[in-house]
């Protein structure tokens, strides 16, 4: 049979037009050249640093720091550049975590006005979203800081809310809670409580099911828990948390929480930038769920909310998931754009690190794996996230 | 024969609804609707007072005119700004003869260009202390309608423009660093919107063939490039564009010595390389679009990989990426006013140092404000043409 085969097939190929060996020679080819690259990368670097009298390590990092960071965990100049660098991973952790909450609660009620039924509700939804979306993120970050913030009256003629917030040039006053001797008898009374209110939930699930209704099964539950913690709040001695005020006390106030103008700016810039982007992932996913879901659950009667929060939510979301966590990450990225206002995060102290000890490439080192663990973490828990609300059904 | 009765005639419904019905329909339709129409109407109120009374009676708006030509080009010579005309006039003459021979996206670019520059044009012509040739603007405007006229249905000039486009890179460098008797004008000169719109250009334009090519890496078969291409597109995209900015100031200096980069150079370098790897997975969507029976198919008839690649996958994978690209450009846009934090004057950077001036304190609102719209009005032109691409192509 063989010998009816054309005489190219059954000659054995020559291995410079077998792709195989081709292959291989490729990426070997490749990996020399990256190598190549690389070795030349080094070997530069290290006539650099023997310029500038440095060697590649990290026992700097138990040197002492010796310059202040603003705000943040408890630091002193006299702590380990180490212990500097933890506090900006801290900080920007915290504008991170935040600014997340804040901006999804302001991408989802901006995403949803965006499809009201009302004209007026709508168009301001969409102009909010144009305009803030199509301006740089830095530019907005130093207009509420320089243009906003900074311009507040000053501490004396601060503006106050509701006679316990304070807002000046030097930064936003909130009172904080203070947990009373009387806090452990609440407590009491809010784990009685949800006790009760497991009860009562599985009680009514039960209910529900014998009947084979739809409803809502916390519908017993839930008020139950709030009256217990409720009536729980009066009946402790002394109330178990008071509120601390800040008060003035010489020139600033002292007391309760306080944020400074750069955090204010940040979190505000950060909020108001990826709000409008996560409402635009939000209007895009519900408009994904298919229009007969919305009718068949008018055919069944539901009302408007409950169409919203049984039938369009929970299928939106396995549309949301995805884009929503990259903004996520944008948002954690961004953070970084402190360092042009003066907020000690992680690359803003990092940056500070690098000219006090001239160490940039290890300084950067530590820098780039802090975003990318901090990356992974978040893309991590959003795909666990994803997977959950996926497997609903499907 | 009984006779059948004519149906009644009935009216046709009204289309036109008048406004009390539509105020009804759209704004009272339930109480919640009516409780949201008022609230929106108190808001208005309150924002649009606090901001006319502030615009018109507060604020001192004659620090934008008095700055406008650091605005738009920086620190650059007076005497040698006709270069950056020509510069101007010879892009929109190719803008205005590609529109005129493909129609299209061309088409579509020229009239935002052409409807913004015009619009600008009448406002700066009214203006007492505008540019000194406040005309050209219009001048420009002119020139490409004209070359659009010009350039209708002439198929045989395509070599050309194309050919022009090529060239009108290194050309525009050449007029604005200067050449053969022209005095230098430093790129540290180089500021404003012009410096914004250069390091756009260039990311764009340098980004997009490296992107390609880091996506088809990604989805390449062979091991040591797949790898290498998701390594560097992962550890990009999980930092920062400032470390990258920053990383790109003061490592090149460590690892190339032999190399004298200039900043801007070494900005445009950060940025490329950071849009690069964004560019990828925008591109690596629309190649795990295509169906694997078009790379089963271009083999069947014999085309081998680059060939494939370059002939059936890459023309149908773009195009269907064509939204989610011209998002990237426009988010590439806004982030060149991240060079600010190192020290360049772009569009921000100006800004930054016209409110440090003593002569104009206390008016960095008016300032920011100005900038914004300036961005503003670029990055929703960009939106506006991808949107309308969308449409056009029944896709995204």
């Amino acid at each position: 049979m063989e010998n009816n085969l054309p005489k190219s097939v059954s000659e054995k190929i020559p291995f410079w037009r077998d792709v195989r060996v081709l292959r291989v020679l490729f990426q070997v080819g490749f990996l020399i050249g990256i190598l190549l690259l690389a070795g030349i990368l080094y070997m530069n670097m290290l006539r650099g640093l023997r310029g500038l009298g440095l060697t590649l390590n990290l026992d700097f990092l138990n040197d002492e720091a010796g310059f202040g960071i603003s705000e943040g965990i408890a630091y002193e100049p006299s702590d380990t550049y180490l212990r500097a660098f933890w506090v900006g991973v801290i900080n920007t952790i915290k504008v991170s975590i935040i600014g997340i909450v804040c901006a999804t609660i302001l991408g989802l009620v901006v995403g949803i006005a965006r499809l009201s039924s009302n004209w007026l509700v709508r168009n301001i939804a969409a102009i909010y979203v144009e305009c803030f979306r199509n301006i740089p993120l830095l530019l907005q970050i130093l207009f509420w800081y320089t243009a906003v913030i900074l311009q507040l009256p000053s501490v004396r003629q601060s503006f106050t809310f509701f006679g316990g917030v304070f807002i000046n040039q030097r930064g936003v006053y909130l009172p904080s809670p203070q947990a009373t001797s009387g806090v452990q008898i609440w407590l009491g009374c809010l784990a009685g409580g949800v006790i009760l209110a497991v009860i009562l939930y599985l009680v009514r699930l039960r209910k529900l099911r014998q009947m084979e209704q739809p409803g809502f099964p916390a519908k017993w539950a839930l008020p139950a828990f709030l009256l217990v913690a409720f009536v729980g709040w009066f009946l402790t001695p002394g109330r178990p948390f008071t509120w601390e005020l800040p008060a003035l006390k010489g020139f600033n106030f002292a007391g309760g929480t306080y944020l400074s103008p750069e955090f204010s700016a940040l979190l505000i810039g950060l909020v108001i930038y990826t709000g409008a982007f996560i409402a635009e992932v939000v209007r895009s996913g519900i408009q994904a769920v298919a229009k007969g879901q919305r009718e068949a659950a008018k055919a069944i009667g539901l009302n408007e909310f409950q169409t919203l929060r049984l039938i369009v939510l929970p299928q939106a979301l396995r549309v949301i998931a995805p884009p929503l966590t990259s903004q996520y990450l944008n948002l954690t990225k961004n953070s970084s754009l402190a360092v042009a206002i003066g907020f000690p995060d992680l690359f803003n102290v990092g940056n500070t690190m690098m000219n006090q000890t001239g160490q940039s490439i290890p300084i950067f080192g530590m820098i780039m794996m802090s975003y990318l663990i901090i990356s992974l973490t978040t893309s991590a828990y959003m795909n666990w996230y994803n997977r959950r609300i996926n497997q609903i059904g499907r | 024969m009984e006779e059948q009765a004519p149906s009644p005639v009935m009216k046709p419904p009204t289309k036109s609804k008048g406004i009390l019905r539509w105020t009804k329909e759209n704004l009272f339709n339930t109480w919640y609707n009516a409780l949201f129409t008022l609230l929106a109407v108190v808001f208005l109120y309150v924002v649009f007072k606090g901001l006319l009374t502030w615009a018109f009676t507060e604020a001192n708006w004659g620090v934008i005119p008095a700055n406008l030509q650091i605005f738009l080009v920086g620190a650059y010579p007076k005497d040698e700004i006709w270069r950056v005309w020509i510069v101007i006039y010879t892009l929109g003459l190719l803008l205005g003869l590609s529109a005129g021979i493909w129609g299209g996206l061309a088409l579509r670019l020229a009239l935002v260009i052409g409807g913004v520059g015009g619009g600008v044009g009448i406002i700066l012509a009214f203006f007492p202390a505008a540019l000194s040739n406040r005309f050209g603007l219009l001048g420009g405007v002119a020139l490409l309608a004209g070359s659009l006229f010009l350039g209708r249905g002439r198929k045989e000039l395509r070599l050309w423009v194309l050919g022009g486009w090529l060239l009108s890179f290194p050309w525009t460098m050449i007029w604005l660093h200067g050449f053969a008797g022209l005095p230098t004008v430093f790129t540290s000169n180089w500021g404003g919107l012009l410096l914004t719109l250069i390091l756009a250009a260039v990311g764009i334009v340098v980004s997009f063939p490296l992107g390609v090519l880091l996506a088809l890496g990604r989805r390449s078969n062979l091991p040591a490039i797949k790898w290498f291409s998701t390594a560097y597109i992962e550890t990009v995209r999980g930092v920062p564009l400032v470390t990258i900015l920053f990383m790109a100031q003061i490592m090149v200096p460590i690892f190339l010595p032999d190399f004298r980069l200039d900043k801007i150079l070494r900005a445009m370098l950060g940025i490329t390389l950071f849009s690069a790897a964004y560019m990828a997975e925008n591109v690596r969507g629309g190649l795990q679009a295509i169906p694997k029976g078009q790379h089963e198919a271009a083999h069947a008839l014999g085309l081998n990989y680059p060939l494939t690649m370059l002939l059936i996958v890459l023309p149908q994978a773009l195009r269907s990426v064509i939204p989610a690209i011209v998002g990237q450009f426009i988010s590439l846009f806004k982030d060149t006013s991240l060079v600010t934090v190192i020290g360049l004057l772009d569009l921000l950077g100006i800004a930054k140092t016209v409110i440090a001036n003593p002569d104009w304190l206390g008016l960095q609102a008016e300032v920011y404000l100005f900038a914004a719209a300036i961005y503003f009005v670029f990055s929703y032109s960009m939106s506006y043409i991808s949107q309308r691409i969308e449409d056009a192509l029944g896709v995204g």
